[in-house]
């Protein structure tokens, strides 16, 4: 019943949504300022919006700005909501949907990146079986002892998935994923 | 409003406190002292500039505020303390966050020092105002203070207006700094876009021009752009000819007298308004969001016609119901525009709309606000009609509580200029009405201000009629005493098998002692032809009076769009028969608000 609940709508009428949900990625630039993530996060869960990943850290220290990457599933109605809501936060300078930009732009998703870290742990045949795999997908020892590694893997999140799965019977001990940072691809920027 | 030794000029925060109230031109504010606020108020003290009006619950002060703001176009400053101080103004804050009302709140906090450790009387202040605010900030330098207060300002009253607050630690007021005037205060990168797009304009005019069945659908956007853009809706509808019709917030930004009006329409509106809603072919919305109350069943609102919609946030165009024409910017300054287009390249042909006309003198036939009148019992749609009579021709300013009293006021109650028609929309705050009196008698001292009110809505908020006496404020206070939550008690008959669970007040204060015990005069009326000498009374009665008007008790509010239906199912009030009321919703729209 909540799940069609239309994010924006009125308890009035609910309307049965048409459209399909679509996975999008917005860059979000902001005021480094106390609480802007929280308004930010709050605008999100107060309207009923998804966060599937979120990035943020200050990017321009002398002007003090953040950029915020979020990735968030919405109908294209929805998604068009969520950007002008964030651009009525006070703090919030720009908002810009990297994949409705990537469309235009003649491609398929913007270009996205990922960075894990993780630690798996074993001896013997598993662990040489580990760090022929970890070549494989082009992930560093960045830590290692005779009983573990910590890899560090960067990529589409597509790829850090796969490699999380394949080192699971291998003795994955814990995961650390940074969220998606994300741009266009080409000359401008945003 | 600032001098030139303001300038840089090193003070108290405190101290800066008043000097910006000052220098944004703020001549009163309401509040209730505290602790963390005392500085403040030792200031206010030495000081005549600034008048402090005494409230007896903070949500007073900021109903007070509104009230203020919302009827001279300036903003509303309350004053509050720390903890409670703020957690009882959260209910004006979101209040004029969902009405555009231009509110600064200032709190007090416990020092920095002591921010997190659980302090007496502290509260997360800024997280918890921030979804109800338009925005906030903690102040934690006496250096920042200054410019904080101004941009708080700037931020209330520009774009699309609303609530802030400015917390203010207790070591902050006491602390040292430089003060910077509103001039020479940085600003921020807070720039809302008020001027249209000129082709979206000149489009929209086309499609206006064009136009067989057109209707303008206005709201609260027209009322906050200021006197000028209630000017030009007016030469709009002269120029066009277009039938106009308002939601409740936008009451009064087009004459109710003058010939093109259709009358409010939404949920309570006349059925001239909601059927020309429904099957106009162009309808140009100027400042109204498409709020669930107007557009009644969504995927059956208005399905033949093209819409223009004109707004400062763009957050709400597209929201509710998609627009073929989204022009962001300022009611006024594209009206200015549209004005302007429409003198220089539409050709005015009136004639085109007469067939229009004629369909909307039909349902206006239907006469959908009529009632049956009774000579013995005073029917409230009768005392709302005997009151616009009697202070129609005077300086009049209303407000209301919310329910039952509040629609039949909209219905009843004419209003022919803007920033005279104070009432709760979107939050529908019951105990609005009182302190929002209070706050408008401030701002206007000779005028005549009448809160309209409910026997339930009232004593939500009574206390401050100590304040309207404290402060020589002489509101009137009319109750439209059913005994009943009449709102709750209608939708219980509609929804509920007539099960009237807790809607109903069995011990009611004493309406006129009351009054006499807080120093102000009562009045009862109970029998129709004692009505308007009853009303006479309270008029000429110079100090706050409560009108305790015993009113129909098992009257209902009609003409209603029932929950989840469109605007041609209307349940007007011949039809409203016990079985009609009681089948009116189905079991879909028992689910809905």
């Amino acid at each position: 019943m909540n799940a069609q609940l239309q994010p924006t709508g009125s308890a009035y009428f609910i309307a049965k949504e048409t459209e399909k949900p679509e996975n999008h990625t917005l860059s979000v630039l902001v005021d480094n300022e106390p609480g802007v993530l929280a308004r930010v996060i709050g605008l999100f869960s107060g309207r009923g919006y998804n966060i599937e990943s979120l990035t943020v850290s200050e990017t321009e220290h002398e002007q003090k700005l953040s950029r915020i990457t979020i990735v968030t599933t919405g109908t294209p109605h929805v998604l068009e909501q969520i950007k002008h809501q964030l651009e009525r936060i006070v703090p919030v300078h720009r908002v810009v949907d990297l994949t409705v930009r990537a469309q235009e732009l003649g491609q398929e998703r913007p270009l996205e990146r990922e960075l894990a870290l993780i630690k798996v742990a074993g001896t013997g045949t598993e662990r040489v079986e580990a760090l022929r795999l970890a070549d494989a997908f082009h992930a560093h020892v960045v830590d290692a002892n005779t009983e573990h590694f910590i890899f560090q893997i960067t990529g589409k999140g597509s790829k850090i998935d796969q490699f999380i799965s394949i080192m699971r019977p291998l003795g994955l001990v814990e995961i650390c994923r940074t969220g998606v940072a994300a741009m266009n691809r080409g000359q401008q920027g945003m | 409003m600032s001098n030139g030794q303001n300038e840089r000029r090193e003070m108290t925060g405190a101290e800066m406190v008043v000097q910006a109230l000052k220098d944004n031109g703020v001549k009163h504010i309401f509040g209730y002292p505290g602790g963390a606020v005392l500085p403040i108020y030792d200031e206010l003290f030495q000081q005549d500039d600034v008048e402090h009006i005494l409230v007896r619950h903070e949500q007073g002060a900021g109903h007070a505020a509104e009230g203020y703001a919302r009827s001279t176009g300036k903003a509303g400053v309350m004053l509050v303390t720390s903890g409670p101080g703020a957690t009882n103004a959260v209910t004006p804050l979101q209040d004029a966050l969902m009405d555009s009302i231009p509110l600064v709140c200032l709190t007090g906090q416990v020092p920095t020092s002591l921010i997190g450790s659980d302090g007496f009387q502290e509260c997360d202040t800024v997280g918890i105002t921030r979804p109800c605010t338009k925005h906030n900030w903690l102040v934690k330098d006496v250096n920042d203070l200054a410019r904080t207060i101004h941009e708080a300002f700037h931020v209330a009253t520009t774009g699309r207006p609303g609530p802030v607050v400015v917390d203010i630690p207790k070591d902050v007021q006491f602390a040292k700094g430089i003060y910077v005037s509103p001039q020479t205060a940085p600003r921020t990168s807070y720039k809302p876009k008020l001027q249209g797009d000129l082709d979206k304009i000149k489009a929209a005019v086309e499609l206006m021009a064009g136009a067989k069945k057109p209707i303008l659908y206005t709201g609260g956007g027209i009322i906050n752009s200021g006197p000028e853009a209630s000017h030009l809706l007016r030469e709009l509808v002269d120029l066009t000819g277009f039938p106009i019709t308002s939601t409740l917030m936008g009451l009064g930004s087009y004459p109710a007298s003058g010939k093109n009006w259709l009358g409010m329409l939404g949920m309570h509106g006349t059925y001239e308004a909601n059927m020309a809603m429904h099957d106009c072919d162009v309808m140009v919305c100027i400042g109204a969001r498409f709020d669930d109350r107007i557009t009644g069943r969504l995927n059956a609102f208005s399905p033949n016609s093209r819409k223009i919609h004109i707004d400062v946030d763009p957050s709400s165009i597209n929201k509710n119901v998609r627009v073929d024409i989204g022009i962001l910017g300022d009611c006024g300054r594209v009206l200015e525009d549209m004005v302007r287009l429409w003198r220089a390249t539409a050709k005015a042909d009136k004639k085109a709309l007469y067939p229009w006309w004629e369909q909307i003198a039909r349902w206006r036939a239907r006469d959908s606000l009529a009632y049956k009148p009774n000579p013995d019992v005073i029917m409230p749609q009768y005392a709302i009609e005997r009151l616009y009579e009697l202070t129609k021709n005077m300086d009049t300013y209303i407000t209301t509580e919310v329910g039952q009293h509040q629609m039949w006021a909209a219905q009843h109650f004419h209003f022919d200029k803007p920033n005279r028609w104070m009432t709760s929309g979107g939050l529908g705050t019951m105990g609005y009405g009182l302190p929002a009196a209070l706050g408008v008698q401030i701002a206007h001292r000779d005028a005549l201000v009448i809160d309209i009110a409910g026997d339930a809505s009232v004593q939500m908020t009574i206390q401050e009629m100590s304040a309207a006496v404290q402060y020589q404020a002489p509101i009137k206070i009319f109750i439209l005493n059913n005994q009943y939550m009449g709102m709750v008690r209608q939708w219980q008959q509609l929804l509920h098998g007539n099960r009237l669970s807790h809607s109903y007040t069995e011990a009611m204060p004493d309406f006129v002692k009351l009054a006499e015990a807080y120093g102000g005069h009562g009045i009862r009326c109970d029998k129709p032809d004692e009505l308007d000498d009853a009303i006479k009374e309270m008029i000429s009665v110079n100090k706050p009076v409560i009108f305790d008007c015993r009113v129909a008790t098992l009257a209902n509010c009609f003409p209603m769009i029932p929950s989840g239906k469109a605007h041609n199912e209307m349940l007007l009030p011949d039809e409203a028969t016990d079985e009609a009321v009681a089948n009116a919703i189905d079991a879909k729209g028992r689910e809905l608000v």
